[in-house]
């Protein structure tokens, strides 16, 4: 035509740029993606807050029991302790109260007692009033960090969820992204500007930016949980494995992500997709079962937290229970990058051959062995 | 000039281009004709470097086919796809930028473009939203956005109403008009012989006949002549060496060769007025049956043997 205009064909790393911008912005107005956020939200927060009230560390519920023949101080004594305390004058007084449900004990003078006093249920035996009379020692543990028991299983199973939620449901986009791309003919005009190494890698990218932000608006709210509960030294426990965490989770679900969109690049029709995403699918599954059923084996923790796709969540949790020497995050996060690395390497030639190829699912080794 | 020499391809051992050589000219349109499976669509992805050719050259303006060049193609595939869910602006605005416009610039481009083709008021409409037609304009939107100087259209009237094959037409011979090289594959082959100045026929992977249109029909398909008279022309089925394709009243139209036919005309005039006698060329639908018949026939051939 005649009139030049002003363009400079692209470079490979501004097309993988322009594509991983594509996939964000039309990620961030999609309105099923801002839900599911927001519901993840919620479930983070509501679970941390929820799981405070009902746990059971806060009952300042006061019992109400009927009080017979103590001295006035002995009384205070027991409404500090959190006894709600109606003074009866005589025991017949005190057992209609205590019939009438108006209170759950009788908390009576009895010299025979060693505690000089004597609770009596309705029904069954008082524990609660008994348990708030009950002399207790402070207690307190010389080696701190330790995890305790319920911890031990709850924050590896976090880390697990948020890396199986977040890279299934990125990964998803991904393989949605790219047979759709491929079903609906578009890459062909994509592939007749940029190439498949560019398109891959803005994929790759744009997703991994989407769910690193996911995973890290998911963190924000549960350190807003934890706050809200006033949970602040649980808070300290965890930053640093945390920060390990994200810092694996970007090589760990590009690993992922590359395995998805090779796979979907070797399907037409997103009903095929099922066959090409589930051994993905497993493997994104795998470490969190393996945090759940092994986290107080030692071995199968070491094992797993240097295989690439278990090591995400099994390093951090290891290091959250000060079991990791300091060079072995380091190391583990070696091997999977350079895991990493291989894959998509694999992923980018999988890619570029398949992606014209429709009809019947690409085998991979056509996939592998066709010259292109 | 667009130029491909000898281009070969084959798909997991099953060669699909044989030598491909075609030659598409600057400022006219060039008809891909060809059977299903003739190999149209490799060719053309081939040209567009979307699929690698195992073997062969391509020339644009005499110069070797590089990617860099290819920045100034434009496509359309035959399966249309746009992303169905993006805003029409936006989707060709993203196309002009990955063509290497800068974001201000693609977004001007798109919306001028898209206004120019009528859809101006549906700027910010994803495309799923427009009727069939419409979207047909959004894909040829796609193929232009970036000002191409070589436009690869395949099938680019397939599906399409008259009204929809006069617009994509308007835009196809503009373009050429303007110099560009519009190479384009129809099965419509009344439009492609409307159309075309260039014609190229592929069959089974090969190239059958390139040229001119009006040199392959007088060289390919059966010479007919016809002839319209005042009388009857009934008798010239009688005529050894005629054969009569059509006949009606006082028009026939026969085959024969050269030297007969001029007997039948100084027959006819010897009997009345003769009003018309001429040589008829075969259309391209003709030339089209001949060449793919050869070719879905030669397979069988070769299994008998």
């Amino acid at each position: 035509m005649t009139t030049m205009s002003t363009r400079t064909p692209l470079t490979t790393s501004s097309a993988t740029l322009l594509v991983a911008e594509r996939e964000i912005t039309t990620q961030l107005r999609s309105k099923p993606f801002l839900i599911s956020m927001v519901v993840l939200v919620m479930i983070v927060v509501g679970g941390i807050v929820g799981a405070n009230i009902f746990g059971g560390d806060d009952e300042d519920d006061q019992v109400p029991a009927a009080v017979v023949g103590l001295d006035e101080t002995v009384t205070e004594g027991l409404e500090e302790a959190g006894v709600e305390a109606t003074t009866s004058a005589t025991m017949d007084d005190a057992e209609d109260l205590l019939r009438e449900e108006e209170v759950e004990a009788i908390i009576a003078a009895d010299g025979d007692s060693p505690s000089g006093v004597r609770v009596i249920g309705l029904d069954s035996e008082p524990n609660d009033v008994a348990q708030l009379l009950a002399v207790t020692p402070t207690t307190e543990v010389l080696e701190g960090g330790e995890a305790d028991g319920a911890l031990r299983m709850l924050v590896p199973a976090a880390f697990g969820m948020v890396f199986m939620f977040v890279g299934i449901s990125c990964g998803m986009m991904i393989v949605q992204n790219t047979i759709q791309e491929k079903q609906n003919r578009i890459v062909e005009l994509l592939l007749a500007a940029i190439s498949a190494r560019a398109l891959l890698g803005g994929k790759i990218l744009g997703n991994s930016v989407l769910a690193l932000g996911q995973g890290v608006v998911l963190a924000a709210a549960s350190v807003v949980g934890l706050l809200i509960t006033g949970q602040q030294d649980m808070l300290d426990v965890l930053t640093v494995p945390m920060l390990w965490f994200v810092l694996f989770f970007i090589p760990g679900f590009v690993l992922v992500a590359s395995m998805f969109a090779a796979g979907a690049s070797m399907v037409s029709r997103q009903e095929d997709s099922g066959t090409v995403v589930t051994p993905t699918m497993m493997l994104l599954m795998a470490p969190y079962f393996v945090v759940v059923f092994f986290n107080d084996n030692p071995l199968a923790m070491t094992i797993a937290s240097y295989v690439p796709f278990s090591a995400p969540v099994a390093m951090p949790a290891r290091m959250f229970f000060n079991e990791a020497e300091w060079f072995e995050p380091l190391l583990a996060l070696g091997v999977l990058a350079l895991a990493t690395v291989l894959m998509t390497l694999l992923a980018a030639k999988i890619y570029s051959r398949s992606l014209l190829q429709t009809g019947q699912r690409v085998s991979l080794k056509t996939a592998l062995s066709s010259a292109d | 000039m667009l130029e491909l020499h000898d281009i070969c391809r084959s798909f997991g051992g099953r060669r699909v281009l044989h030598d491909v050589s075609l030659t598409a000219r600057r400022g006219q349109l060039t008809g891909f004709v060809g059977g299903n499976g003739a190999g149209k669509t490799t060719t053309m992805r081939i040209i567009l470097g979307v699929l690698a050719a195992d073997s062969g050259t391509m020339r644009l303006d005499g110069q070797e086919l590089a990617p860099a060049s290819r920045t100034r193609f434009g496509y359309m595939p035959s399966e249309r796809g746009l992303y169905p869910k993006m805003k029409l602006a936006e989707q060709i605005g993203y196309l002009a930028r990955l063509h290497g416009f800068s974001r201000s610039e693609a977004a001007e481009r798109a919306e001028s473009l898209l206004t120019r083709l009528g859809l101006g008021e549906r700027l910010n409409d994803p495309l799923e939203a427009l009727s069939l037609g419409n979207q047909q304009r959004v894909q040829i939107a796609a193929a232009l956005v970036h000002d191409p100087d070589v436009l690869i259209l395949d099938e680019p009237f397939s599906g399409l109403d008259p009204l929809a094959v006069d617009e994509v037409l308007s835009v196809l011979t503009e373009q050429a008009a303007k110099g560009a090289v519009v190479l384009f594959s129809s099965h419509q082959l009344d439009v492609v012989e409307r159309l075309c100045d260039d014609l190229v026929i592929i069959g089974d992977g090969r190239v059958m006949a390139s040229g001119g249109r009006d040199e392959l029909r007088r060289a390919h398909g059966t010479l007919r002549y016809e002839l319209q008279t005042e009388t009857d022309a009934g008798w010239v089925r009688e005529v050894p060496g005629v054969t009569v394709d059509e006949f009606a009243a006082d028009r026939v139209l026969f085959r024969s060769q050269p030297a007969v036919a001029q007997a039948v005309l100084s027959q006819a005039v010897g009997q009345g007025a003769v009003r018309r006698f001429a040589p008829v060329l075969p259309d391209l639908s003709e030339i089209f049956r001949e060449f793919t018949a050869d070719s879905y026939n030669q397979p069988a051939e070769e299994t008998l043997r």
